[in-house]
């Protein structure tokens, strides 16, 4: 008996720990389920939450190069323009612009706006954030952003001095910019965040004014940083002192950093957050079509490109035929439907559809193998062989992922079965694969691209030079170059346009790469919610949002 | 006792050292560098930095330069997160991951240690197997996906916890639960097996003929005798489980030390690689040294000093 009842109350105190624990709880996972989705009502709170995956490395303009700090800075400081909900540039800091005519010189007028800590904004905060960013001594590695503006560059390498970098601020509120070539796209670009203000005041009498939140943050944006506990969770709330206050309606916003795919997607499911998934956090790829079933995912193209890339000066991809046949040969829309599950683009193009619209046909077919034997064939016997057998095995290399390996199991498959090729499969850690990529010792190699910003030439420029550090296919084609040069000359839009087309032809014509497909960005959102705008680059803005 | 702990602190530093001179040129060794992505920077920008940050000094420099930071315990900025020295990172995450530790901990020792004792002295009957098949459960069953599998059933479901995050005690349970349930296993069967072959010696069938009362025996002659090992194990547990893990801490988004074991590598984060690995070492040699102080007062026949019994 006594034995019995040892391991009786053994037993029950195991089982009363783990009930202790459990009691209590259900209130509080009740309360958090109150916060958000419950839509309809009249008064529903006005506070969103939303995962942002990581620590944003830094929330100085200047410092900032990544997606994560991007989207908090883009809600808590504005520059001379912001991306309006069409997606077109609209006047923000700036109230009005002028563009002298050769399009090279900008005079921008700046509204009457104040930093949060009641400041005015001045010409001078650009001024200041711009050269901050220049300065060689400040560490920007996203100081080339600013490179179209005039001295900019040689300021930054050392050779010229701040003093010559073409923006000045002729009074408190008129900024002017002088730019090396007319920059269609430079309005778009005024709303990059490398390009955001910083309150020169407080900046200058504290250096470390970016790294907590509190009274040296100040911000002119439609929300104010009130709380950043590091790699925990940032929180904002509407900012009274922001010029269009009477726009933004949500109160708060609190961004957490959850960095598993799969929390992500339970927290919303349990009604913890109000949105999962891009462009701020990332929805679990076996979810996906389960989520598409229910009718609960968004799907928006974004200005995104996975590719293929080709070592164009190894043998066999020094030869354009071979390079065309394995760009033929592979099935894109198989890859998306069964790997991918986003309702991604298959692209047989290099820019993508949300700047050239009829690039969602692109330039041949996607699948045809018929025309990708055609053109093996003619690739062998200009390099010498009979038939592919005696073509030495291909190497395809990647990165350690998941899905990249999936995908490149799949087109080893497709070129084995359509070619006839063999190919080997090389799998590298991240930094291992950039070192392999950027000294050219691979043959085959698959790389992502995101736009900066909503122009081509983002695309394109990469391409421009063998040894340029975006390439990486050691490609380059005089008229391919002139084209590229035409294009930043020239003033009139159309025109403009279709030069960096015929640069896009002559590109596709040579294939140093073979697009797989475009981006798009997943997500699912609580009910309620209304008017989170995602641009076509995938850059989220909070200003217009609002539950109803 | 104070010489032999002087002695043990001068082999310390000297393993610290090693550990040092190790991590310093395999991370050097390793491809790539704190600034590649896949954008590329200009070539005039990545000069720059790296002469920012020393990256362009000899090896010998950057290594001298490094142990002077150790010595001073300042490991320098973050490479990757700009706000943040290596010094906040750990002054913030190790908390953090030191009471969701303590608590798995706790978990770990109390319920490992219970079933452990209830399975040997029912060996062979009904509570040694069910506590045994809950130990196999717990070792061979992955951290993460027991991590998956309560919060499916005890947060989705049932509502009864959240799912994630680090803001009460509430969020604390299942993290520690799920870090737990490894360690737990792992001792039970510790305490199992060495209950069982303490409780086959001579002195325990003396103390029984002697008239003794089973819960004297099994408390005071048993138990003491077999922790032995537990106490062994709590040893690279505790420094490993305090550090935080990062499988854990990225399913309930955690924000501990465990990320950055991991992410600073890849991210070729150099001083924050550098700041994690010293600070587990510190960690876990001290932790070991404690181990065996504690064999001293549990076990007086191990003699620490000037005896021959090696550790």
């Amino acid at each position: 008996m006594n034995k019995r009842l040892s391991i009786f109350f053994s037993m029950l105190l195991v089982l009363s720990m783990f009930l202790a624990a459990c009691s209590g709880g259900g209130d509080n996972a009740d309360g958090d389920k109150k916060g958000g989705d419950d839509g309809g009502k009249s008064d529903v709170p006005q506070e969103l939450r939303v995962n942002i995956n990581t620590e944003p490395p830094s929330l100085n303009p200047g410092l900032a190069e990544d997606a994560t700090s991007g989207t908090v800075l883009r809600q808590i400081l504005e520059g001379l323009t912001r991306i309006g909900q069409d997606g077109e540039p609209e006047n923000a800091m700036a109230e009005d612009v002028d563009m002298s005519d050769d399009q090279k010189t900008y005079t921008f007028k700046i509204r009457d706006a104040k930093w949060s800590n009641g400041d005015p904004v001045t010409a001078n905060d650009f001024v200041y954030a711009w050269k901050w960013a220049l300065d060689p001594a400040n560490n920007s590695t996203y100081a080339y952003q600013l490179y179209y503006i005039e001295g900019a560059e040689a300021a930054n390498n050392g050779e010229g001095s701040l003093d010559d970098v073409g923006v000045k601020a002729l009074d408190d509120k008129t900024l002017e910019v002088k730019l090396v070539n007319p920059t269609p796209y430079f309005l778009e670009l005024t709303a990059f965040y490398t390009y955001l203000p910083v309150n020169s005041k407080v900046a200058e009498a504290n250096p470390e004014w970016a790294t907590d939140a509190g009274e040296n943050y100040t911000t002119n944006g439609p929300f104010h940083l009130t709380e950043w506990s590091h790699s925990d969770k940032i929180v904002l709330e509407k900012s009274e002192t922001y010029w269009d206050a009477e726009s933004v309606k949500l109160d708060s916003i609190e961004m957490i950093m959850i960095n598993d795919p799969n929390t992500e997607l339970s927290m919303f499911d349990n009604g913890e957050l109000d949105w999962a998934g891009a462009p701020t956090g990332a929805l679990p790829t076996d979810a996906m079509q389960a989520l598409k079933d229910e009718g609960r995912l968004t799907t928006q193209p974004i200005a995104g490109i996975y590719n293929y890339k080709f070592n164009t000066t190894v043998e066999p991809f020094n030869n354009v035929n071979i390079r065309k046949a394995f760009a033929h040969a592979i099935n894109r829309q198989e890859i998306i439907d069964n790997i991918l599950q986003g309702e991604q683009l298959p692209a047989m193009a290099i820019v993508p559809p949300t700047m050239f619209e009829e690039n969602e046909k692109g330039y041949f077919p996607d699948n045809d193998v018929e025309k990708a034997k055609e053109f093996l064939q003619k690739g062998l016997d200009e390099l010498g062989y009979k038939d592919a057998s005696e073509l030495p095995a291909v190497t395809l290399s990647y990165n350690t992922s998941e899905a990249h390996q999936k995908i490149a199991q799949a087109v080893q498959d497709m070129w084995k079965q359509n070619l006839g090729v063999e190919v080997n499969l090389d799998n590298a850690e991240w930094n291992v694969y950039l070192d392999k990529i950027n000294t050219m010792d691979y043959q085959v190699g698959r790389l992502g691209w995101l736009g900066d910003f909503n122009d081509a030439m983002n695309f394109l420029e990469m391409y421009r030079d063998a040894d340029g550090g975006n390439n990486s296919t050691g490609w380059e084609s005089k008229e391919f170059q002139d084209l590229l040069a035409k294009s930043s000359t020239e003033t009139d839009a159309d025109a403009r346009q279709q030069l960096l087309k015929d640069a896009e032809a002559i590109f596709m014509e040579d294939m140093p790469v073979a697009p797989i497909y475009f981006y798009t960005n997943n997500w699912v959102q609580a009910e309620g919610l209304k008017d989170v705008v995602v641009s076509g680059l995938g850059d989220v803005q909070y200003k217009w949002a609002h539950f109803e | 006792m104070a010489k032999y702990i002087g002695k043990r602190l001068l082999y310390m530093i000297l393993s610290l050292w090693m550990i040092v001179t190790a991590t310093f040129f395999f991370m050097r060794i390793a491809p790539g560098n704190p600034f590649a992505s896949e954008k590329k920077l200009p070539p005039e920008i990545e000069a720059n930095l790296n002469a920012h940050f020393g990256l362009d000094k000899p090896w010998y420099a950057q290594y001298w330069e490094y142990l002077v930071r150790i010595v001073n315990w300042d490991f320098g900025p973050s490479f990757k997160y700009k706000s943040q020295t290596v010094n906040d990172l750990i002054n913030e995450g190790f908390p953090v991951s030191f009471l969701l530790g303590m608590e798995a901990i706790f978990i770990a020792v109390a319920i490992g240690v219970i079933l452990g004792i209830v399975a040997a002295l029912k060996h062979n009957r009904w509570p040694d197997y069910t506590a045994m098949i809950v130990a196999v459960l717990g070792i061979s069953v992955p951290s993460f996906i027991m991590a998956s599998f309560l919060q499916y059933f005890l947060a989705i479901k049932m509502g009864i916890f959240p799912v994630a995050r680090w803001e009460s005690f509430m969020h604390s349970v299942l993290p520690a639960v799920a870090l737990a349930s490894t360690p737990m296993a792992f001792i039970a069967r510790l305490t199992r097996s060495s209950m069982l072959e303490v409780l086959a010696n001579d002195y325990i069938k003396t103390a029984k003929s002697k008239g003794l009362s089973r819960g004297v025996i099994t408390v005071k002659h048993t138990i003491r005798n077999a922790l032995l090992p537990v106490v062994t194990y709590m040893g690279p547990l505790t420094a490993g489980i305090l550090t935080g893990s990062f499988v854990i801490e990225r399913i309930f988004g955690i924000p501990g030390l465990g990320a950055h074991f991991v992410t600073s590598i890849n991210n070729r984060d150099y001083t924050v690689i550098m700041g994690v690995t010293v600070f587990y070492s510190i960690l876990l040699l001290v932790s070991i040294l404690l181990v065996d102080i504690a064999y001293g007062i549990i076990d007086p026949r191990i003699k620490l000093a000037g005896g021959k019994k090696g550790e």
